[in-house]
């Protein structure tokens, strides 16, 4: 406190007065020890009367400020466990609803990092039910062809963009390296308004069928992989093994149209052939394009639906081709186009997390009332305990402007200091939640800047907090008469009607942390009852690894023998028990579907289909009930034959063996339909999500698709550790050749990560609920505490009059009990009527579960008599003679 | 101005509201003096009745101070010790004769008040 200290002689001049006052006692032969004792006593308090001293000279009120932030900074020290208790329960306050809403803030609200955003709408087809082909983006893609139409026929737009997210393999054999990847039409970056930060960027010249191989970086990868080297420009990356230039970089805060995804790569459409050796250019059943166009000025998103309706017939008679399905044919040609808002981006993140975040921000903002009762709480006790000292103050002639003045600075240096702590915290916590939703493979980036919105926000109702209740008593003590307060202070005559509203905010905090416990172990529950769901397959020991073999460019016919051999080399690894190939891997969120009749059946049952190879039931240990699993005699001269689950069985024989009976799958856009019979029955097991119902689902055979792919999915079960079986792969694949490219990921731990929602929603709602009982308790101990204290006469004549420990003790408890009670019934209340919030996001309980709210309580009383038997055991332990000779 | 009370000298008496400023005036008529110096005049010139509390004795002398009553000046002790010296000043002469001859008025009103026999029946 050095800093604040001046030189303005009161302490000089106190000192000489005690020196001289000290050597004239030891000159009537007193001994200096008795001298200096004897001369405190006459004193009295140094630091009071110096105080008072300099409210005299009147000095500028900057100095003055140093010196009640002085003083308060000393009383502080005084009370640390004041000071701490208040500082701590703000700072996370502040800091836990700041931290969330910035994340709600990066996903939810804040537009896009670019040129006039508002001026930005989504193009997209209205109702895409029954669009047939692949889907590769889950926000209403476009395919090509009709992306071009648009371009051509639209009118509402200055023009219109279209991106597709991709990932990179930029390894050139052997282990992969993934980067986010980007295509993006000639005129996204024109579109957006966005200039380069070094190089150029793609521009609409760029995106022309067989154009030359050139890339743009993001900002973040240019600076993580390449240092930020202006150099980097004109260099070559190998992009799924094709060699692709570097152009330029986009600037910093631009991380692409989908929030929370970012990308390292961007490359134009027309490198989609020769990079990923498809027909997405051409092809009108490749669903793949996110289209966002620039509304010209003076056109609205109505007036441009308008247009995109009128020339929709149009675009979608000239673009259907002639492999398209004829039975969904007629729906293709009934799509229409609008447009919608587009100046926020897109977000899966956004959709899945928009319900939680909103819910936790609700979590963090009552931990913050809380956290506010408390600190109200804390600065009421605090005055009832300093009566006192005001009213000596104001004795010895301290201005009431002055101490009141002085009890604000105190109470603003607490805020301050709370809102100091919840700034850091809220910036901790903030990179903390977004590692906590990036998984593997998967990283999340968030534009997180520190809110300055909402750290206002939350501080400006910590500071209103301290002000208001740090003025209050500060006003009723000095608007008192002086001498009345000076008989009375510390005896608590009065002070019962400040004590209810004390009682009424402890009673308030009970009720919300209530709210807060009951949602903790909901979610808890939740959680829980997501990770023990009955899978039907095994998890732990399973490895998924991603196979591309791509660049050995392996003909159609050769295509199964490759596909035999490499499995069987996996298979022949020490420590490997079983490994299969699959389309679809459980749980991965991907899915596959198509429209199935039954032999002689008319109308169609929608199905899943997993294509997968001989031992995927064994390498899952998922029991085969009737029939066989495929064996290397399914290929494509044998006849066609396929699996069924349970359910699929169940819808076509109503639970009779359905092995023998026949089925066919439409047409799909690549494949004729076809005819399959059914050789086995596989016992149920969770196909795309861990939450969802029982479906049907079919397995192929991969051996008898007419189009093998060159490159996949395996699970591999093995029993030793998963990183030396890695290790023993990757070698055994190099070995079959170099440049076959390889990823892992453990099985057990992907399911997982689809469940990071209800993860971080229970781990989080947990935390709250735990430091809102802290608070609740700290507030509920504090009352009987102080109402312990105030009542020792009372207490003392009851137990001269006889009383019993015992009776003192259940007086006191009593006391405690109503108030607890009163909270929880108003806690319950309010968790009742939010209940429908959360049952959207909660997984085999509901929210008004009795159990959970009976537990809820349960924990609360017991935790809050506990609180309150310290202070009562104390208020047993009270001699009646002391108590009473303080009368 | 109140005095705060003190059980272990119940002779003394409390001193009325106001009357610290003019006991200083009148000790510092005497010559320069210091804090310290002040408060043990006052006492031995009451006979002890009086004990004047540091509180109010250094909020007093700044108050004084500040309304250019008296004037402070710092010195050097004979034990070289910076030491703040008062003195009364022109404005706190004047103060202190009609501080004076208030207080004679006051005290001749109280007088009359409680002893009224002479007074009432003459």
């Amino acid at each position: 406190m050095k800093f604040w200290r001046r030189s303005d002689g009161v302490d000089a001049e106190i000192r000489g007065h005690i020196e001289m006052a000290v050597r004239d006692r030891m000159e009537r032969g007193e001994s200096r020890g008795q001298a200096e004792a004897a001369v405190r006593r006459e004193f009295g308090d140094v630091v009071v009367v110096k105080e008072v001293t300099r409210d005299m000279d009147g000095r500028v009120w900057l100095t003055r400020l140093g010196q009640d932030l002085r003083y308060a900074a000393r009383l502080l020290r005084r009370s640390p466990g004041f000071a701490v208790v208040a500082v701590l329960s703000l700072a996370l306050g502040i800091g836990a609803a700041t931290a969330i809403f910035q994340i709600v803030d990066a996903v939810r609200l804040r537009t896009l990092p670019v040129a006039r955003p508002w001026e930005l709408a989504r193009v997209r087809i209205v109702n895409m039910d029954g669009a047939r082909g692949n889907r590769f983006s889950a926000y209403d893609p476009l395919n090509y062809p009709v992306f071009e139409q648009i371009r051509r026929q639209q009118q509402g737009f200055t023009d219109v963009a279209a991106w597709s997210g991709t990932s990179f393999n930029l390894a050139d054999g052997g282990e992969m390296r993934p980067a986010r990847g980007l295509f993006v039409s000639g005129t996204f970056f024109d579109v957006l308004g966005i200039a380069p930060a070094a190089g150029r960027l793609i521009a609409d010249a760029d995106d022309k069928p067989g154009c030359a191989a050139q890339i743009v970086l993001s900002h973040a990868f240019w600076m993580s992989e390449m240092g930020g080297d202006p150099r980097a420009i004109g260099r070559t990356l190998t992009l799924d093994a094709r060699p692709a230039e570097v152009i330029g970089v986009t600037p910093a805060g631009f991380s692409g149209l989908e929030v929370g995804r970012g990308f390292d790569v961007a490359v134009p459409l027309c490198l989609e052939a020769a990079i990923n050796r498809g027909n997405r250019l051409v092809s009108a059943s490749d669903w793949w394009l996110v289209a966002i166009g620039r509304l010209k000025p003076g056109w609205t998103l109505e007036r441009a639906t308008a247009q995109l309706q009128a020339i929709s017939p149009g675009i979608f008679e000239t673009t259907i081709t002639p492999t398209y399905p004829a039975a969904s044919a007629a729906r293709y040609k009934a799509f229409t186009l609008e447009a919608a808002p587009g100046d926020a981006g897109v977000s899966m993140l956004r959709d899945a997390y928009e319900h939680p975040l909103w819910m936790l921000l609700a979590a963090a903002g009552i931990v913050l009332l809380i956290a506010c009762a408390n600190l109200a709480n804390l600065l009421l006790a605090r005055a009832s305990a300093r009566h006192r000292e005001i009213a000596v103050r104001l004795g010895l002639g301290a201005s009431r402007a002055r101490i009141v003045r002085q009890l604000l600075t105190e109470s603003a240096l607490v805020a301050a200091i709370g809102v100091a702590g919840g700034v850091l915290l809220a910036v901790v916590m903030g990179r903390g939640l977004v590692s906590f939703l990036s998984t593997e493979g998967n990283a999340v980036v968030l534009q997180m800047g520190t809110d300055w919105r909402v750290l206002a926000f939350a501080s400006s109702l910590g500071l209103l907090t301290c002000l208001l209740f740090g003025l209050m008593p500060a006003l009723r003590a000095t608007g008192r008469g002086t001498m009345l307060s000076l008989r009375t202070a510390g005896r608590g005559v009065m002070g019962a009607e400040r004590n209810g509203l004390r009682r009424a905010l402890v009673a308030a905090q009970v009720a919300l942390s209530l709210v807060l416990i009951a949602a903790g172990i909901l979610f808890a529950r939740s959680l829980w009852n997501l990770r023990h769901i009955e899978t039907g397959f095994r998890r732990e020991g399973v490895l998924v690894a991603g196979l591309d073999f791509r660049r050995l460019e392996v003909p159609m016919e050769r295509r199964h023998a490759m596909q035999r051999d490499l499995l069987a080399r996996i298979r022949a690894v020490p420590g490997v028990r079983a490994a299969a190939a699959a389309s679809v891997i459980p749980v991965s969120g991907s899915s596959s579907g198509n429209r199935i009749w039954f032999e002689g059946a008319t109308t169609d049952v929608g199905s899943n289909i997993n294509r997968i190879s001989p031992g995927y039931f064994a390498t899952l240990d998922i029991p085969i009930l009737s029939g066989r699993d495929f064996d290397d005699r399914d290929t494509m001269s044998s006849p066609m034959v396929a699996i069924v689950n349970q359910t699929f069985a169940e819808r076509l024989t109503g639970g009779a063996d359905p092995v023998g009976r026949r089925f066919r799958i439409e047409a799909t856009p690549i494949t004729p339909e076809i005819t399959y019979e059914i050789v086995g029955l596989a016992r149920n097991s969770i196909y795309q999500f861990l939450r969802e119902q029982p479906r049907p689902l079919v397995f192929l055979a991969a051996a008898q698709t007419a189009r093998p792919a060159t490159s996949g999915q395996l699970v591999i079960y093995s029993e030793t550790s998963l990183a030396t079986v890695t290790a023993s792969i990757t070698r055994a694949l190099r070995e079959a050749d170099p440049r076959i490219a390889v990823s892992f990921r453990v099985f057990d731990r992907q399911i997982d990560n689809t469940i990071v929602r209800e993860r971080l929603l229970a781990m989080l709602s947990i935390f709250f609920a735990a430091v809102a009982a802290l608070l609740a308790l700290l507030g509920l101990y504090g009352v009987i505490a102080y109402g312990v204290t105030r009542r020792t006469n009372e207490i003392g004549v009851r137990m001269a009059l006889g009383a019993g420990r015992g009776a003192v003790l259940t007086m006191i408890l009593r006391e405690a009990a109503v108030l607890i009670a009163a909270g929880i019934a108003v806690g319950l209340v309010i968790a009742l009527a939010a209940g429908k919030l959360t049952a959207a996001l909660l997984y085999g309980i509901a929210p008004h579960d009795p159990l959970i709210l009976v537990t809820a309580t349960a924990v609360l009383a017991a935790t809050g008599l506990l609180a309150s038997y310290w202070p009562a055991r104390a208020a047993t332990r009270i001699e009646p003679t002391v108590a009473l000779r303080a009368e | 101005m109140v005095m705060k009370q003190s059980a272990r000298h119940q002779n003394r008496i409390e001193l009325l509201q106001g009357t610290l400023d003019l006991l200083i005036l009148q000790t510092l008529q005497w010559g320069p003096q210091h804090g310290y110096g002040i408060s043990q005049a006052i006492r031995a010139n009451s006979m002890d009745a009086f004990k004047v509390d540091t509180g109010s004795l250094y909020p007093a002398l700044h108050r004084l101070a500040k309304q250019k009553l008296i004037a402070a000046a710092w010195k050097m002790s004979e034990n070289r010790q910076r030491i703040r010296v008062y003195r009364l000043t022109k404005k706190g002469r004047d103060e202190l004769a009609s501080g004076r001859s208030r207080w004679e008025r006051f005290v001749e009103a109280m007088a009359g008040i409680l002893s009224p026999r002479r007074a009432v029946e003459p």
